[in-house]
């Protein structure tokens, strides 16, 4: 670790702008004539971060692995089934949609599919200017200004605002989605797939722009992928999900350089590299994902972990303080 | 290698017909071999052609498109002048494809079992009891462990790594000398796209086959092929081995594919991106169709477009800045 990032992490560490405590989403399963739930597949379970003001947090996880629910429980877009969100020291974990409002504009989110996520039949100028009606008192000069503003700093021709989504190439869609998520100057920006769309010349350049807006503006990210490389290079520190549950969490280093999890070290060797030298031994997992309705006793991973013993059916494992801000919830580590 | 191709792609054109007298140059004078038990990948972005080139080696271009030009000999046979009854003979049995989304290139209302018993049918005379053990077989060498009961299952009754591997068996069916496969892993984990990678790696091998991978994704083609094609605006634009590429990438759109590529094995503080976009097949710069993203482009890139030349001993490129080796 440098001794920029241990300062950074060090810093940090006082000041926690999200906070979330032993979160749960389960969604029912409806099933028979009656509709009546039949079980539940348990999407976030039980899981316990912080963010760091600051900071690019990267949750990682393959198909089923309750990344986006998570990050969607934490703005509240879903409701959570039990624990805590803190965000600024400010429960928001019961309030209503009216009390949401006011703390709404400092959270925003930017989604994977820029085709889907904007309405068609918006021009850019009102794309980005609606969250300015909903959320601010400003008048239509002063809205104005924002909007232009906001283009030019994602890099867009403010000549391009009375043109509609259609007109613009994926990566451009993605710059209209970063300005509509930005221009209320939030604090923290979920940023779920944001790139994974993109073909990798265009990535590029979404990555460098979202990364240059973090250090502009100071903004605090959650980054959701399932892109280890991308994670890496975005992030500060990085989480490791599975079955809803976090496996590990480390500073970015440490995570990638001495994954302690087998699941971390399995995700790893299994991302084909271009350096031969750095090619990791492949563990190949067998089988796929357990379903969520029905997740493993004790540690979800058991099923295809290569070194699973007893005690990992029988007791789930929580996560352990391994030192330079290294958690691992595996009973290898106890 | 000094073996004869078993596949020749020759000067491929197709191109397509849009509205408004628009001709789409999809794939526009793509030349190549590929040769007996070695896996060739033909790497692009979206738009580049590589999945048209793949189609059209298939012959499975549909209106508005249509092969234009050029020649395809499959063991020494060109495609091309082939009727359509005469290219279902050697679709699926000397040559196979799978896609990238397993769900829709499987029928949903037919049985597992039922699919590849059809192919195995189709095209060799055995008996339905035969074409069962057969499909067994086949589903268990691609990884199933309880193939007989897999046998009896649909399509959504499988994850997405476990239904690539039920397409894979079926591509298997008839022992081809070609497979392509057209970014079979790209809807999967990566987990799971270890799995299959691994998969197709060992069926290389047992089947003795050849291996067309499309793919965008440049950590595949390093751990898995033999040879590399870069493709760009329907052409390709820089052809060597695999280890040549990643050590001596020539092309500047090469170069910047690979700066722009985010890696777990190093760390850099901006990427590399490359300026611009893709352009539409429909409207390629003059000259050479990277210049007005080309960070190196001189005037005469900005006239004609270079020719594909050997520039190192079977390093080929598409660039004003190299001279023809002699």
């Amino acid at each position: 670790m440098t001794i920029t990032e241990k300062k950074v992490i060090q810093e940090t560490n006082n000041d926690t702008i999200l906070e979330v405590n032993n979160l749960k989403k389960y969604f029912p399963i409806k099933g028979g004539v009656l509709r009546r739930t039949v079980g539940h597949v348990k999407a976030v379970d039980d899981v316990s971060l912080k963010v760091f003001r600051g900071e690019t947090l990267g949750i990682v996880g393959e198909s089923g692995s309750g990344k986006s629910t998570l990050g969607r429980v934490i703005l509240r877009l879903l409701s959570p089934t039990d624990g805590q969100i803190l965000f600024e020291n400010e429960d928001i974990t019961s309030k209503s949609n009216r009390q949401l409002r006011p703390i709404r504009k400092d959270m925003q989110i930017v989604f994977q599919d820029p085709y889907a996520s904007l309405n068609p039949s918006m021009s850019v100028q009102e794309l980005i200017e609606e969250p300015l009606i909903v959320q601010t008192n400003l008048d239509k000069n002063e809205r104005k200004k924002k909007v232009n503003e906001i283009l030019d700093k994602v890099g867009l021709r403010t000549s391009d605002q009375l043109k509609y989504p259609h007109e613009f190439s994926g990566g451009q869609r993605q710059r209209i989605s970063i300005a509509r998520a930005l221009v209320l100057n939030p604090k923290f920006v979920v940023c779920d797939e944001p790139v994974s769309a993109l073909d990798v010349s265009i990535q590029a350049q979404v990555l460098n722009l979202m990364a240059d807006l973090q250090d502009e503006l100071n903004l605090t990210y959650l980054f959701i992928s399932h892109d280890l490389s991308v994670v890496k290079h975005i992030s500060d520190r990085v989480a490791v999900m599975y079955l809803g549950r976090i496996a590990e969490v480390a500073p970015k280093r440490e995570i990638y350089e001495k994954p302690l999890h087998p699941y971390t070290q399995a995700l790893l060797s299994s991302i084909p590299t271009v350096d031969k030298n750095s090619r990791r031994e492949k563990i190949i997992l067998q089988g796929d994902l357990p379903s969520p309705s029905n997740p493993p006793s004790g540690c979800p991973f058991r099923t295809r972990c290569p070194k699973a013993f007893d005690l990992c059916s029988e007791v789930r494992p929580e996560l352990k303080d391994m030192g330079n801000n290294h958690y691992v919830a595996c009973h290898l580590y106890e | 290698m000094e073996k004869t191709p078993i596949l020749e792609v020759k000067d491929l054109k197709t191109y397509f017909y849009l509205e408004g007298n628009k001709v789409a140059k999809a794939v526009d004078g793509v030349d190549f071999q590929i040769y007996p038990g070695e896996t060739v990948a033909l790497v692009g972005e979206s738009g580049s052609g590589k999945s048209i080139t793949s189609l059209s080696i298939m012959k499975l271009i549909d209106k508005p498109g249509k092969i234009e030009g050029g020649s395809i000999l499959f063991s020494g046979t060109d495609l091309i002048s082939l009727t359509e009854k005469q290219m279902t003979k050697i679709r699926g049995n000397d040559m196979a494809m799978i896609f990238q989304e397993p769900m829709t290139a499987l029928n949903p209302v037919f049985t597992i079992g039922n699919q590849i018993m059809e192919s195995l049918r189709k095209h060799q005379k055995i008996s339905k009891k035969e074409a069962y053990i057969k499909a067994v077989e086949l589903l268990k060498i691609v990884g199933f462990p309880r193939a007989e009961e897999t046998i009896r299952e649909y399509p959504h009754q499988l994850s997405g790594g476990m239904r690539q591997r039920a397409m894979i068996a079926i591509a298997l069916s008839c022992n081809p000398k070609l497979l392509i496969a057209d970014e079979p892993t790209t809807a999967l984990d990566a987990t799971i796209q270890a799995q299959i990678l691994t998969l197709l790696d060992e069926m290389k091998e047992k089947f003795h086959m050849s291996i067309l991978l499309i793919t965008h994704d440049l950590g595949i083609v390093a751990e898995h092929a033999d040879r590399v094609m870069v493709m760009y605006g329907g052409q390709i634009v820089e052809s060597t081995s695999v280890e040549r590429l990643f050590e001596n990438p020539l092309h500047p759109y090469t170069r910047g594919l690979l700066e722009s590529l985010p890696s777990i094995d190093r760390e850099v503080e901006r990427l590399g991106a490359i300026k611009g976009i893709v352009p539409p097949a429909f409207n390629f710069p003059k000259g050479c169709r990277f210049s007005d993203r080309c960070p190196y482009a001189m005037e005469e890139c900005h006239q004609s477009n270079p020719k594909l030349l050997e520039i190192e001993t079977n390093h080929q490129a598409r660039c004003f800045l190299y001279k023809e080796s002699v």
